[in-house]
């Protein structure tokens, strides 16, 4: 049986699309066979994110049409073999998905791969509501910030009652906090909500704190997934996540802030 | 002088922006928690259009009665009243 994650949050630009595409390569590069969704229709930006925008021919909507086959529309990532790209569709609303239609993609996707990511739009319309609807696991991506911490409330309360699992009185949709963005010099100064803080509010399990890094944006330029710059606290960050989905005990790490040599602090760095 | 304010400074910052923004954030969630799991925003005129029409014939007490809507699986809403009648209360 695969395993149904939807990569969520409520609000935009929290890091939903950077957080699937890491996690994607990151669950193949572990030898398990990943496809990974996009949910935007209409707005498509994963297979920017994951390099693969020019290569995108067929795409979920064509598939759910009948107008191309799995298979077609299936890009196979060029890095890792167990990986695979479904596109959401540039052109067509998002009412062409449906509830038994998408149910049916996600069964036959579920007969060859054991991951099925689907990385949500922002917002509450039906567009999120379908991304969700048929998850296992949802990862909350959540800002240290007012708004996306709210909106992702907002979230866990649709999970609870709008998913498969919630309808037909299932175990419920397994949660996880995927933090992003943080800034610990900042939480050390009072000036964002801590780990703690955000843990608090929303009750859910921790899966991964991502820090604010500059090699996110490097990455999305370059159409690299970030965890594949090995190097980076961010990429290092989405390593442990992986680790820790698998199921392994992570110590978590880039929660305080770096200290500065004396040097640096007297000279400015 | 400076040096003083300087730790002061450091001191004061420690109930800033962040602690502030918990506070707020734990208000607004919990109410939000509260009105999601809760009833439609008619049930409260409901119940009091209910208890009216009841007192016209019984004695009925506020905590003798209860009203609540749940959801059923599927699309199914129950709505589900509890009234204790106490033997006193003769209907004559």
């Amino acid at each position: 049986m695969a395993r149904i994650i939807v990569v969520t949050s409520g609000k935009g630009g929290v890091g939903k699309t950077t957080s699937s595409a890491a996690i994607g390569i990151g669950l193949a590069l572990k030898g398990h066979k990943v496809v990974l969704i996009d949910f935007d229709i209409g707005l498509r930006n994963l297979d920017l994110i994951m390099g693969c925008e020019r290569r995108v021919v067929y795409d979920f909507v064509n598939v759910i049409n009948g107008e191309a086959t799995l298979n077609q529309a299936l890009i196979k990532d060029k890095r890792v073999s167990s990986l695979s790209i479904l596109p959401a569709s540039q052109t067509r609303d998002k009412d062409a998905l449906n509830k038994e239609n998408v149910g049916k993609v996600l069964e036959e996707l579920g007969k060859t791969f054991d991951y099925i990511i689907c990385d949500s739009p922002a917002g509450i319309e039906a567009g999120a509501m379908m991304a969700l609807y048929f998850a296992d696991e949802a990862i909350v991506t959540t800002n240290p910030e007012v708004s996306s911490v709210r909106d992702s409330d907002r979230i866990l309360g649709m999970l609870a009652s709008r998913s498969r699992r919630a309808e037909l009185g299932l175990e419920p949709i397994k949660e996880h906090l995927l933090l992003t963005r943080y800034s610990p010099k900042r939480v050390e100064e009072g000036e964002m909500l801590s780990v703690e803080d955000v843990v608090d509010i929303l009750s859910i399990p921790l899966l991964g704190v991502i820090p604010e890094s500059q090699s996110v944006l490097k990455a999305s330029n370059a159409g690299e997934p970030v965890i594949l710059d090995v190097e980076s606290d961010a990429g290092k960050a989405y390593q442990d996540v992986i680790d820790r989905l698998l199921g392994e005990t992570v110590e978590f790490r880039f929660l305080v802030a770096e200290k500065k040599g004396i040097f640096s602090r007297m000279f400015g760095g | 002088m400076a040096l003083l304010d300087y730790f002061l400074q450091k001191k004061e910052k420690q109930v800033t922006t962040a602690s502030k923004a918990k506070e707020r954030l734990q208000i607004i969630v919990a109410h939000e928690r509260n009105s999601r799991n809760k009833q439609p925003d008619y049930l409260p005129q409901l119940t009091e259009d209910i208890l009216n029409v009841l007192r016209k014939y019984i004695k009925v007490s506020d905590e003798s009665f209860s009203i609540s809507l749940d959801k059923k699986d599927g699309d199914l809403n129950v709505l589900e009243l509890n009234i204790e009648l106490h033997d006193e209360q003769n209907t004559d």
